[in-house]
């Protein structure tokens, strides 16, 4: 038999736990056991995991800071809403639909992700991260003022308000401004929030046990040596930029198809950071650590229910301290003694048993 | 015209005032603190509680303030940033994440969520000149911003401590070897980072006089944004930077859109960054192979 590598094992099992995930809550559901502030948090769960998972590509496998992400989902996000809106009456299968907005969120987040990409990857470092803060902020800015409609002739765009669209009589606003997005179909389900986490995984991983993920690791690890051996730094570094950026639109247009409203406000400076969170948190590179971060960070809010008004303060200190305790080096060497007292015991085990 | 660039200046000002904690902070300990904003936050509730609950005269509650940030800014580089010094920088920055969240809902606990009106902390007559007025605030935040950039340059440039705080940010271990308390240095740079940020706090209120828990989020990205643009690490960098930052965010919003102003002061950011990716002061970074 051909032996699998270690890469592919652990990509079968990233896999392997989104389905048992599923497969679990699934039952929980047509059971009715789950409470329903818990079940509207699974398509969210599944959001976010995506987002965790693509910014991982970013800051994980490329080592770059990236503090605008939410933007990318927001774009997707608008973009799905308004594909929606407008296949409404065209296309009829809700499914195919859903396609159609989460394959159109991908495409112009990735456009968005390719013309921030070019000036952005120029620069390193905090300078990186302080410009990609600045997109994420031009971008809920413009949305902010964005107004778009759609009627018998087709789309209207408008940047001053709702009057100036110039609709028919039939005309519907879509994107209403600060108002955001009114009166959105649902169309997300758990089952094709699932399978898109199923893709967005397919890619990523495909992507970074690949010949150019182990360029693109090979720029995070070394620029200049990485260069040196003939790796186009550009291509590759705006290859995990845009890929990402895709990822996070497809993760916004599912979130917005969600919901009947959506804000622009939504996707500010605080859900980039939050995504950060999770990403540092499960562990920077690593996806399964991301999509299990993402996924225990988006329900800890509601877990901590019991604590109410202090539930933000108890989640902040948690925060600050797991921070310290996974990065002071005499926490960790506690840690380590802990481990090896634990696992030195197995191993000794398993040793004798061989 | 007039109007707007006094107006833009003082705005900036403010900013310049925020963006030196940050600088400081960032050439000192190489870390985004995300939580300066909040301390600026911090420090327009202190003074308002000291003027409008205690009574007390403007000048000791703005003192009060700023020994109360002061003190609050020790305390979390003691807690929660001095166990990760060795710590890679992203860890450091969730920290300060972490920290920002921590004061935002504290302060939403005790003050609530309800705006307070912030009273005017100075009440002066506005200077007139020819058809133009400029306010007291303007007035007295441009001079604030003055007096503190010219004391923080003396300072780091002739004291003893000064020249401490920028051998630490030159080489930590160099300057350790020299028999400077690094650490110490590290919490010095802290206080008057978040001194700074309490006198913000009172101008800016004073000026934009609406107090709420996220006030000083927005005004902290934008003064972090000015340090960038001035060049991160350099305190007169910050200072322009701040400043030109006021000046275009005014100015954009008057002539070109309300709306948009954000936007437009952030893609001014973008653009001098690709032209100068250290910002406008920012040292040269040459890389060694």
């Amino acid at each position: 038999m051909k032996k699998i590598s270690k890469s592919a094992r652990s990509s079968f099992i990233n896999y392997g736990i989104v389905l048992v995930f599923f497969i679990i809550f699934q039952i929980l559901l047509s059971m009715g056991r789950l409470s329903s502030s818990f079940s509207g948090q699974l398509i969210p769960i599944c959001t976010y995991v995506i987002m965790a998972v693509s910014l991982n590509l970013v800051v994980g496998i490329s080592g770059e800071l990236s503090l605008g992400h939410a933007g990318f989902m927001s774009v997707g996000a608008f973009s799905g809403v308004v594909m929606a809106a407008c296949m409404q009456n065209v296309v009829g299968a809700s499914w195919l639909r859903l396609i159609l907005s989460l394959a159109v969120g991908a495409l112009c987040a990735a456009a968005a992700g390719t013309i921030i990409g070019i000036p952005v990857l120029r620069l390193r470092g905090d300078y990186l991260a302080i410009v990609t803060l600045a997109f994420g902020e031009i971008i809920k800015n413009v949305l902010n003022c964005l107004y778009v409609g759609v009627d018998g002739h087709g789309l209207h765009v408008s940047m001053k308000d709702a009057m100036s669209l110039g609709m028919e009589a039939d005309g519907v606003t879509i994107i209403n401004g600060p108002m955001g997005a009114l009166g959105i179909q649902k169309l997300s389900t758990f089952a094709s929030a699932v399978v898109l986490v199923l893709i967005v995984l397919f890619v990523i991983q495909n992507l970074v046990n690949s010949r150019s993920g182990r360029a693109i690791k090979a720029i995070r690890d070394n620029r200049i040596a990485a260069e040196s051996c003939g790796i186009n730094v550009m291509k590759y570094k705006m290859t995990a930029f845009v890929v990402s950026a895709a990822m996070a639109g497809a993760a916004g247009a599912l979130y917005a198809l969600n919901y009947s409203t959506v804000v622009p406000k939504k996707f500010d400076f605080n859900t980039s950071i939050l995504i950060l969170v999770f990403v540092v948190l499960g562990g920077i590179g690593n996806l399964r650590g991301s999509m299990i971060a993402a996924a225990v960070l988006t329900v800890l809010p509601e877990m901590l229910r019991q604590f109410q008004d202090y539930r933000m303060l108890v989640y902040a200190v948690v925060l600050i301290v797991v921070m310290i305790l996974t990065n002071n080096r005499r926490a960790k060497d506690v840690f380590e003694k802990m481990k090896d007292a634990v696992v030195g015991k197995i191993g000794y085990r398993r040793q004798t048993n061989e | 015209m007039l109007n707007y660039l006094v107006n833009g200046i003082s705005l900036g000002s403010v900013y310049a005032i925020i963006a030196l904690g940050y600088t400081m902070v960032y050439g000192i300990a190489k870390m985004l603190n995300f939580a300066h904003g909040d301390i600026i936050m911090v420090g327009g509730y202190v003074s308002f509680c000291a003027t409008s609950y205690l009574g007390l005269p403007v000048i000791p509650s703005v003192l009060l303030s700023v020994f109360v940030c002061t003190v609050l800014g020790i305390v979390i580089e003691r807690l929660a940033y001095k166990p990760l010094r060795a710590a890679t920088s992203l860890a450091v920055l969730i920290t300060a994440i972490g920290v920002s969240y921590f004061l935002q809902n504290a302060a939403l606990l005790i003050w609530s969520s309800n705006p307070k009106a912030y009273p005017n902390m100075v009440a002066l007559p506005p200077l007139v000149i020819g058809d133009t007025q400029i306010s007291a605030v303007s007035l007295v935040t441009t001079a604030a911003c003055i007096v503190i950039m010219v004391v923080l340059t003396l300072f780091t440039n002739k004291t003893k401590l000064g020249k401490a705080m920028r051998a630490v940010s030159e080489d930590k271990d160099a300057a350790q070897l020299m028999g400077i308390n690094v650490n110490a240095t590290i919490s010095l740079t802290f206080a008057i980072g978040s001194g700074l940020a309490a006198i913000a706090g009172v101008l800016l209120c004073s000026a934009y006089p609406t107090l709420m828990p996220t006030t000083g989020a927005m005004p902290g990205i934008k003064a972090f944004t000015a340090a960038v643009f001035g060049g991160i690490g350099s305190i007169p960098g910050a200072m322009l930077g701040g400043i030109l930052l006021g000046i275009i965010e005014i100015f954009g919003k008057a002539y070109i859109s309300t709306q948009l102003s954000d936007a437009i002061v952030f893609s001014v950011l973008i653009l001098i960054l690709l032209v100068k990716p250290t910002g406008l002061l920012g040292k040269k970074i040459s890389e060694k192979v």
